[in-house]
């Protein structure tokens, strides 16, 4: 699906339906230099289980038009924009790293406009370390190496795929080295430069699921404990033998707990 | 700067894809010689047959011996996957109709093997789909064989029976100007060798049959993508805007998916299994699999060893009275000699070619009192191997096409094993000697 939001094109993956607005919808969102393909089977589930599924590319990335946004919040005010480009009132935001802090940040700043929050590979602050914006910034193929390589559990670096035939890190490489230039170092430093996420935290109501990979190098669990704390209402799940890429490493497991998270009341 | 880790060549070649059977702790990859594999619950099945969750269903379309090799080829390759099927036809077979169909049109390089050949100049015809052969040396040829119904450009990495070296970076170049894909046919030369993708190939193609199982054992094909071409020609390649439906579009064959959109870089791959796999049915079997995975495992001390003997064996032809010509490319006097130094710095592979200064007799002769060469219609095994291409592999192509390709009444290839270099260089000794005699 294509919609205008603030004057520019947004594709938005909906498992081939149609948006009905009687359905609940679920916002899914990427991380950096990623784009909706990170929830390919976790999309495509809720879309075939009775949800509008919006896996949108986020501005500057994949499909979608625009500049990369400069900051979480705004990144997060933006999603509360494509909800009401496409008048859902109330959405649950699915987001991975990245992904994750904007969707923290739209639900403290728009609590009315999110019913549930799922946060995958999170960490509050989520620094990122000179040598990766040093590259990112030079638009360094490094910096795609350095991701690829922290982003999957030592397991998982030599392969063991559940998807059959596909090279996991293979494909990791060449989805972020189509990120246009300068998009990977604008998201690295609104990662970087988000410092507020506790507090945003301490807003948030409602029901919050927090999925960490118990192997992740790229935004360790340690660092996700603080936001944990900060959650009123959050259940936290660790998927053991797990990295940064936990939808790509484990997508059953992830598919379970979101399913598991989505028909809660 | 930190320089990412990254896993080399020869650990892959042994372990990618792999791990202990969490079973059984197996260390070797099961062969599980399974049609199908149980559902845990209808949903589980639904969710399975519509690609929602990750796993196999039914071994035409996938199987977790299969699998392995797959991930293992693409790693060794650098590709985003692969797919392994019956035979290099079928995946030469698969990469075609997987893009284009009647109407549509390949420009191929003309020293191919004579079954892609075969394929393309006599078989796809008949279902629509033409092929212009070109000089593969020759850029301009490509670039004025390109119609606005072409699709896809195809060549080997190292051509058949010539070794003519394709210059993938030029000819890539070419292709993507046009917003069209590189397909190359890596047979003889094995990621080991050559890694096309980092050159600007886009797809490649194995007959697994050759160096990569090794051993002459079995027949299997493998197809990889490099998750680099840019089908809806978005980011990379405006040409290719509106050029491949098949990835680009609806497909009403599995519920309207948009391949490009379900992944985007995966996309050839997915309507290669999602349709060509499950329609055309070419799969692998999974003991032919592990076959191929064993032989894998051993291709770089395997390939190295082929190199090693096979120069030894050109020098040693080049220099012999009844040799008319050798055809190697590490050779000054092959035309493409600077080329290979830049793409092939590791080697030119084991296969080659020389011309007898002698009668069609004198050939026969020759082939037919070697001993430890064996006269069959293959290459890439660890033995010795020795043909005829003009009457045999390349037999159906008439006098022109057999010259354009380089091939000669006295053309003989040779496909050089791992034996001791002195035995084979005594075979041939012997063999040239009775053959001069006549």
């Amino acid at each position: 699906m294509r919609v205008a939001v603030r004057g520019h094109e947004v594709y938005a993956y909906t498992g081939s339906r149609p948006f009905v607005p009687a359905q609940p919808t679920i916002l899914f969102v990427h991380g950096a230099a990623n784009d909706h393909g990170v929830w390919a089977l976790q999309s495509r589930y809720f879309a075939h289980h009775g949800a509008n599924v919006l896996a949108v590319d986020l501005p500057g990335h994949g499909r979608s038009g625009g500049d990369a946004l400069t900051s979480v919040d705004a990144i997060g005010d933006w999603l509360i924009a494509v909800q009401d480009a496409l008048g859902v009132a109330s959405a649950t935001l699915i987001g991975h790293s990245l992904g994750s802090l904007a969707a923290l940040s739209a639900t403290a700043r728009h609590p009315d406009r999110v019913a549930k929050l799922a946060l995958l590979g999170p960490a509050v602050p989520m620094p990122v370390s000179d040598i990766l914006l040093d590259a990112a910034k030079a638009h360094d193929h490094v910096a795609f190496e350095l991701i690829n390589g922290w982003s999957f559990s030592p397991g998982k670096q030599l392969g063991g795929n559940p998807v059959p035939g596909w090279w996991m890190t293979g494909n990791g490489l060449r989805l972020t080295e189509r990120t246009r230039p300068g998009v990977l170092y604008t998201d690295l430093m609104a990662c970087h430069a988000y410092v507020t996420g506790l507090d945003a935290a301490a807003q948030i109501r409602c029901p919050t699921l927090v999925l960490l990979g118990a192997r992740d190098l790229m935004a360790p669990p340690k660092g996700a404990q603080a936001l944990i704390d900060a959650l009123p209402n959050a259940h936290a799940m660790t998927l053991a033998d797990c990295g940064h890429a936990l939808m790509a490493e484990q997508p059953d497991a992830v598919l379970d707990e979101l399913i598991g998270f989505v028909g809660s009341r | 700067m930190t320089k990412p880790k990254s896993t080399h060549f020869d650990t892959l070649s042994l372990h990618a894809g792999a791990r202990p059977d969490p079973a059984t702790g197996a260390r070797a990859t099961p062969i599980y010689q399974s049609a199908s594999f149980v559902f845990p619950d209808s949903d589980h099945a639904a969710a399975l047959f519509n690609m929602e969750r990750a796993g196999h269903v039914y071994s035409r379309i996938s199987n977790p011996t299969c699998a392995v090799l797959e991930e293992r080829i693409a790693a060794l390759e650098g590709g985003v996957g692969a797919i392994a099927v019956a035979s290099g036809q079928a995946a030469l077979h698969l990469a075609i109709v997987t893009l284009l169909g009647a109407g549509g049109h390949v420009v191929a390089s003309r020293a191919l093997y004579g079954g892609s050949h075969n394929l393309l100049d006599y078989t796809l015809p008949r279902f629509g789909v033409a092929t212009t052969f070109v000089d593969p040396r020759d850029v301009d040829a490509w670039r004025a064989a390109i119609r606005p119904e072409t699709r896809l450009l195809f060549g080997e990495t190292l051509g058949n029976p010539g070794l003519d070296v394709l210059d993938i970076p030029r000819v890539a170049a070419l292709a993507h100007d046009h917003g069209l894909p590189l397909l190359v046919d890596s047979t003889f030369t094995t990621p080991w060798l050559m890694q096309p993708f980092a050159l600007g190939a886009d797809l490649v193609f194995h007959s697994a049959t050759k160096f990569l199982s090794g051993h002459g054992v079995v027949i299997g094909g493998l197809l990889v993508d490099s998750g680099q071409f840019d089908w809806d020609g978005i980011t990379k390649y405006p040409a290719a805007r509106g050029k491949f439906p098949t990835l680009t579009e609806p497909y009403a064959g599995f519920h309207d998916m948009v391949f490009v959109e379900e992944s985007t870089t995966a996309a050839f791959l997915l309507r290669a299994r999602r349709e060509g796999i499950r329609d055309f049915g070419a799969c692998m079997a999974p003991f032919t699999a592990f076959q191929i995975l064993q032989g894998i495992e051993t291709l770089p001390l395997r390939m190295e060893r082929h190199v090693d003997n096979t120069r030894k064996i050109v020098a040693f032809l080049r220099e012999h009275p009844i040799v008319a010509a050798v055809g190697y490319p590490e050779l000054p006097t092959h035309p493409d000699h600077e080329l290979a130094k830049k793409l092939l710095p590791r080697g030119c592979g084991a296969v080659f070619s020389f011309n007898l200064n002698g009668t069609r007799a004198q050939g026969r002769k020759f082939i037919e009192s070697l001993r430890i060469f064996s006269h069959l219609a293959n290459v890439g095994d660890a033995k010795s191997l020795v043909i005829h291409p003009a009457s045999t592999t390349h037999f159906r192509m008439s006098a022109e096409d057999l010259q354009r390709a380089g091939i000669t009444e006295g053309t003989i290839r040779l496909s050089v094993g791992l034996e001791n270099p002195d035995d084979l260089i005594e075979d041939l000794s012997r063999a040239l000697h009775a053959a001069g005699k006549l």
